[in-house]
């Protein structure tokens, strides 16, 4: 049969091969990249301020997002439990977002101001101690390694550069911000923010 | 969607369809040189090894042009292709908002009713204090405890103890608009660690944790002077500002010497947050009659 003329002539098949994979991307993503609901901030969402980027980072580096998700699906289930469903809008000063694809813990799109500071300290830092049944590992040297103020001030610069609009005055005053911070700190500052920008929790 | 990503998406969509089709149906043709179904290829291996042309079953084939078929339909009568709302109207924030609806039908009659009982007669009413019991386990779990006896730092729920007060209007501000709790840092004032210990001493013998010697009883004056507007003269604390009760035997950050130090010396912000906005007024009263039914039991 005819199919032995594609597959007895490798560049061909790679060519199709590649024109089959790649038209599912280019219909349903890259119009993603060119449309406003994605690329747009909705009302209220700013760029993170130094602390809580820095915060940011800590929570992607210990791979807290293998077990929250920050995505609330529109289903009434979730919007009950969690507030209101999100948006790509709200994640478009996230690089990457941290939608996460699976919930061992609960979903931290809107945590902030659900709980206390201290809190979140204690429940970092022993988690047991608050939630009995958890089985959330403890973070206990997130209180010891401090923030690095000129690592700050770097990705900040970094994040301008990919549109993000930081003023000078706010790139300058971030190393002083984030001085003497902890990394706990820093990712409680991150966590309290969470989906408090969105002006109606439900 | 702008008429050009529209155009993109619907024609990258329907011409790669297409495409699926036409390659199929060509590949699956016999050519004029190609060797027929069942027969010996040409190749032959260590003698008798000899590959056949044995093509894939009809079935496979037709379950491929099937696929494209459901396509098809799929793309018909959802919104798949740019701006096209597909034949049966389906969205995914129609669908979001029809079970929001359904869901209000079904339980705003429930909640309508409750709220126009008094609060001594919800508590009564079995059905509002499941409800009560399931929004507890959605809501206050986290830092109270599944069996709501709370933490160290976070208050028991199942005494007859209450911090803000035990009325509806304490309970349901507590649970609407949070509370804030502050006992201030006092080593400095207290004169440092000496000061402390004393002060210490003084208000475990208060409850009888200490015996309230010489050294205890020094920081008496101190206690009138600085700690009494708060927490009330003899210690019986002040629900106007949810100073506890320190001539009882519950202990909100603990009562053992280190524990009472580092509050003293350290001093606690404890905060209840503010749940108005996630739960409404409804729910709020609901969970507030099941948390005030929790000590009566």
């Amino acid at each position: 049969m005819r199919h032995e003329t594609i597959e007895k002539r490798l560049n061909l098949m790679m060519v199709l091969i590649v024109v089959a994979i790649s038209i599912g991307g280019l219909v349903e993503i890259v119009p993603l990249m060119f449309s406003a609901d994605a690329t747009e901030p909705d009302e209220n969402i700013v760029p993170y301020s130094a602390l809580r980027l820095a915060g940011r980072d800590v929570y992607v580096s210990e791979g807290c997002y293998n077990c929250h998700s920050q995505m609330i699906r529109p289903f009434r289930s979730e919007t009950e439990r969690y507030g209101p469903y999100t948006t790509a809008g709200e994640t478009v000063y996230d690089r990457p977002f941290q939608f996460g694809s699976k919930r061992t813990g609960p979903d931290l799109a809107r945590v902030g101001g659900r709980y206390s500071d201290a809190w979140q300290r204690l429940h970092l830092t022993d988690p047991r101690a608050l939630v009995p049944e958890s089985n959330m590992p403890a973070y206990t040297w997130l209180a010891e390694k401090m923030v690095d103020p000129e690592l700050v001030t770097t990705k900040m610069q970094a994040l301008r550069f990919l549109g993000h609009p930081y003023s000078d005055e706010e790139i300058a005053a971030a190393a002083a911000a984030v001085t003497g911070k902890t990394e706990m700190d820093a990712l409680i500052a991150y966590l309290q923010e969470l989906g408090t920008n969105r002006r109606n929790r439900r | 969607m702008p008429a050009f990503w529209h155009w993109f998406i619907t024609a990258g969509t329907v011409l790669f369809t297409i495409w699926c089709i036409w390659l199929i149906s060509w590949s699956a043709k016999q050519g004029p040189q190609d060797i027929a179904d069942d027969e010996v290829v040409g190749h032959k291996w260590d003698g008798d090894l000899e590959e056949w042309n044995n093509p894939a079953p009809r079935w496979w084939l037709y379950f491929y042009f099937g696929t494209i078929v459901w396509a098809i339909g799929y793309l018909v009568a959802y919104p798949g292709l740019g701006n096209w709302d597909g034949l049966l109207g389906w969205s995914q924030l129609g669908q979001y908002e029809e079970e929001m609806q359904a869901a209000t039908d079904r339980y705003e009659p429930i909640y309508d009713r409750y709220a126009a009982m008094g609060f001594d007669e919800l508590k009564q009413e079995p059905d509002a204090i499941k409800l009560g019991a399931s929004l507890y386990a959605s809501y206050c779990t986290t830092c109270h405890g599944s069996d709501a006896r709370g933490a160290a730092g976070y208050p028991n729920l199942t005494d007859n103890d209450w911090l803000w007060g035990d009325t509806e209007a304490a309970i349901t501000t507590t649970i609407r608009q949070g509370r804030m709790g502050v006992m201030p840092v006092l080593a400095p004032a207290l004169g440092g660690d000496a000061g402390v210990n004393n002060m210490v001493a003084y208000v475990r013998s208060l409850s009888g944790l200490a015996e309230a010697d010489a050294a205890a009883m020094s920081a008496q004056p101190m206690f009138v002077a600085m700690c009494s507007a708060c927490h009330n003269a003899d210690g019986t604390g002040n629900p106007m500002f949810g100073a506890p009760n320190l001539t009882d035997d519950i202990w909100l950050h603990g009562s053992s010497d280190d524990a009472v130090h580092t509050t003293i010396a350290n001093g606690r912000n404890s905060v209840m947050p503010a749940h108005g906005d996630l739960l409404g007024e409804d729910r709020s009263k609901i969970l507030a009659a099941y948390v005030s039914s929790l000590s009566q039991q």
